[in-house]
């Protein structure tokens, strides 16, 4: 794969993976299931989030469920209390009828009510009290997102909905939302649980025989390491669970072939880093294994530039002549903002550049960074003062100032060059996945102007409309 | 120094990263620090380019000056075998136990037991010593579970409250939390200056203080520097594009009419994110802690990067007796 150059005219691979168009697909009444997966941060559920309003907005009745959102968005979606059944989103300018319904996932209580559904209330309490469940059902690896496929199955059968968006929990790899439920399974299905539910059923008379060695070795060491009450709590947890395992596996089973049924569709969320691409990339593979249907990549914080025709070599270039013009008319004297120490523990401050007639203070923050700012961790700001050159073209505030603006195009071209990069290697890799950026907006994403606006962006190639 | 800096952090934020970098800069002249990590990832192999880990304290890097880094992936499943050995000199029956999936669901579900295991681990390190009395390792750094657990990964007595109050793994839980809960130990939260980050360092700091733990510092992680900040651009904005123009043609960059707009908007992207950020950083300042600042690499953590890192940590004071 040849290096591009990136650039307004965006010449890279990404031209040649087809355009993922997010709104047919919304607009698809056979589509009943979008899942947002990806690695831990990307805007899975941002994305999850922005795809519900756009599609309410489109005339479906559709429920988000998120997972653990930013504070101030599920304010904003009304969902910030955890009570685990969705609530109607007020604003949603849907004129088609469309609705938008969130909630957030409750991991334990929703595992508290599998129980509560599937025992009876004196077996239910029992287990609900027993502290192996509470450990497994507040912590153990896989919980959270047994739980989200749990919900989901949940929220698909009650059929309320013409489609369901679904958030993925945080993890490293987004490969965990498929293999975690089915780890809890296999737990719940061990050897060692099968022995302490039933040791007969295991083997024959030798077995039985070996087993019962290995119960009261079990019990002996366990029960002392741990505590005289371990033995019995752990017969209480598994005798409980044992009425309701069969039933765990069943329905994790059944979601499982949901995920694969033809009115699901997969979106792969990734930032343009190489380590969020890199697990995209495993995902997709994984799909395909699995008979997934993969709807394509969202690309999410992606940068541009609208001058993307000045090189980062350029613009240092540029900005280091106009330093040096500023050095040359007013001597080294009137420079000595630059020669403070590019480090220090004090946090960062800009400085405030208002019309005073002092020099900006030296910035103290900057830490070593990106050769682009190394020298150059001072705030640049205009100056008013009397020692302003003749002409305004060597007017030191607006060479200043152009100076930092050079700078900043240039960081950001880098950024560019290297987001380019780590994209092209994925698409040279997975040409048939369509492709969708969306730009990364200066700020948090927190309301539903913020999720309309990732949505624009979602269906429109470039990502900035 | 505590001797146990314990890092956690919003995931992806650069625990790993940090926790290295911080094991590096206490190994100063001859001193010797280990880095252990606990949620059996690999992540130190990784960054550190080394093979995987064994449970065995290993030799990783050499600091600065001479100082040592060993680390340790610790495992829960072996150390259970480990204290089974050491109480009960189980010898070959400890296999028949992994094998039947015993320890497996020890290490799982019993409550707090993985975690007594891991955190047990870490502090025998920290007192274990020399024959001359010398302690072996300086520092013990802990690349620790994210935020969201790490009050109740920390918080060992309390969770293995769920077993019954005798036998070796409450004396454990209960020494552990000697040293955890002492000025013996610090734990670190690693965040960026987003929102989400630092209301997750927010709440982390509150449930350690509830739980009496020893917050240690905020480590502001991938600080990029301000350049140009809203007042500038605003003032750059208005009624200065001509000039700006021409210096942009006296600095050699043909066609610069056309690029003005265009970099003031990227401007003034760059001037809000430095407001967000300021907003960030002001939650921060309320939690009252010290913090340590470290820049974005913009090559990427990798080796190179960390020495950089551990050289920034001792310029702010990191090792300094
Ligand atoms: N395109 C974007 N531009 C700017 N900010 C964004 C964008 N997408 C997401 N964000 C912000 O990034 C942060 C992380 O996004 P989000 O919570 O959606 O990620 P996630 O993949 O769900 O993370 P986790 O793995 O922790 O669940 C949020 O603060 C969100 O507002
Ligand atoms: N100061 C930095 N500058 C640039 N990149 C960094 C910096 N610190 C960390 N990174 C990068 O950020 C990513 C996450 O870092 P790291 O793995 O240390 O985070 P973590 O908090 O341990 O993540 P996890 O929650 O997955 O364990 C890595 O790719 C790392 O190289
Ligand atoms: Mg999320
Ligand atoms: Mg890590």
């Amino acid at each position: 794969m040849t290096e591009k150059t990136p650039g307004p005219a965006k010449a890279g691979g990404l031209d040649a993976a087809p355009f993922l168009d997010v709104d047919p697909l919304l607009d698809d009444r056979g589509t009943r299931i979008i899942v947002c997966c990806g690695s831990g941060g990307v805007g899975k559920t941002t994305t999850a989030a922005a795809l519900g309003v756009r599609a309410a907005e489109r005339g479906r009745r559709v429920v988000v469920l998120t997972i653990d959102p930013a504070r101030r968005l599920a304010q904003s979606m009304g969902i910030d209390a955890l009570d685990n059944t969705p609530r109607k989103v007020d604003g949603i300018k849907g004129s088609d009828g469309g609705e938008l319904h969130a909630m957030m996932l409750d991991m334990k209580r929703t595992f508290d009510e599998i129980v509560e559904a599937h025992a009876e209330p004196a077996r239910a309490r029992a287990i609900l009290e027993n502290p192996f469940y509470q450990s497994l059902s507040a912590g153990f690896a896989g919980t959270q997102e047994y739980m989200a496929m749990e919900k989901l199955g949940q929220l698909r059968a009650r059929d309320e909905w013409d489609l369901i968006v679904v958030d993925t929990p945080p993890s490293r790899s987004a490969l965990d939302f498929l293999d975690a439920p089915k780890r809890l399974g296999s737990f719940l299905d061990g050897k060692f649980i099968k022995l302490l539910m039933a040791p007969a059923k295991v083997g024959g008379r030798a077995g039985m025989k070996f087993l019962n060695v290995g119960m009261s070795m079990m019990s002996g060491t366990l029960g002392k390491l741990l505590g005289g009450q371990f033995l019995g709590d752990v017969q209480t947890f598994v005798a409980a669970m044992d009425t309701m395992f069969g039933g765990f596996r069943t329905r994790a089973d059944a979601t499982y072939r949901l995920l694969q049924a033809p009115g699901t569709a997969f979106l792969v969320v990734a930032a343009p880093e190489r380590d969020a691409l890199r697990e995209a990339a495993y995902f997709v593979e994984r799909l395909a294994t699995e008979g997934m249907p993969l709807a394509g990549l969202v690309l999410n914080r992606v940068h541009g530039s609208g001058a993307g025709r000045l090189s980062a070599e350029r613009a240092r270039a540029a900005a280091e002549n106009l330093d040096e013009g500023r050095m040359v008319d007013h001597g080294p004297g009137k420079t000595g903002g630059r020669g403070v120490p590019a480090t220090s523990s004090e946090p960062s401050h800009s400085a405030t550049a208002a019309a005073s007639p002092a020099r900006p203070p030296a910035a103290p923050e900057a830490a070593p960074t990106a050769d682009a700012t190394e020298e150059h961790s001072g705030t640049a700001g205009p100056e008013t003062g009397p020692e302003a050159g003749t002409a305004s073209e060597n007017d030191p505030d607006i060479a200043r100032l152009t100076a930092g603006l050079l700078r900043l195009h240039a960081e950001r071209m880098r950024v560019l060059a290297r987001e380019q990069h780590t994209r092209d290697r994925f698409t040279a890799l997975h040409p048939e996945v369509p492709v969708t950026e969306v730009a990364a907006l200066p700020g948090d994403v927190h309301d539903l102007a913020g999720l309309r606006a990732i949505g624009e962006r979602l269906s429109s190639p470039r990502g900035r409309s | 120094m505590s001797r146990l800096q314990v890092v956690s952090g919003k995931g992806g934020t650069g625990k790993t990263t940090v926790a290295a970098a911080l094991a590096l800069a206490l190994a100063t002249e001859g001193k010797r620090t280990l880095l252990v990590e606990v949620e059996g990832r690999q992540g130190i192999a990784q960054l550190f380019e080394t093979e995987a880990l064994p449970y065995e304290e290993r030799k990783i890097a050499v600091a600065p000056g001479g100082g040592e880094v060993f680390a340790l992936a610790i495992d829960a499943e072996r150390a259970l075998l480990d204290y089974l050995q050491m109480f009960y000199k189980l010898g070959g029956a400890g296999r028949a136990l992994r094998k039947l999936g015993a320890i497996d669901f020890a290490t799982t579900i019993a409550p707090g037991v993985r975690d007594v295991l891991l955190t047990g681990k870490a502090c025998e390190a920290v007192r274990r010593r020399e024959r001359d009395g010398r302690p072996v390792y300086d520092h013990v750094v802990m690349d620790a579970p994210p935020t969201g657990r790490i009050t109740r990964f920390l918080n060992v007595n309390d969770e293995v409250a769920g077993l019954a109050r005798i036998g070796p793994i409450h004396n454990q839980a209960q020494a552990v939390m000697k040293v955890l809960k002492s000025p013996e130990t610090a734990v670190h939260l690693v965040t960026l200056l987003e929102e989400m980050p630092v209301q997750e360092t927010a709440d982390g700091v509150a449930e350690l203080r509830a739980a009496g733990l020893p917050v240690g510092r905020v480590v502001v992680n991938m600080v990029r520097p301000h350049v140009l900040d809203a007042a500038a651009v605003r003032a750059a904005s208005g009624g200065h594009r001509e000039a700006i123009a021409r210096a942009l043609a006296s600095a050699g960059v043909p066609g610069g009419a056309a690029l003005v707009e265009p970099l003031l908007d990227e401007a003034a992207e760059h001037a809000r994110r430095v407001e967000l950020e300021r907003d960030q950083r002001a939650v921060l300042d309320g939690l009252g802690l010290p913090a340590y600042e470290l820049p974005y690499l913009g090559d990427g953590a990798d080796i190179a990067g960390l020495y950089r890192l551990a050289k920034e940590l001792r310029r702010q004071g990191v090792g300094a007796a």
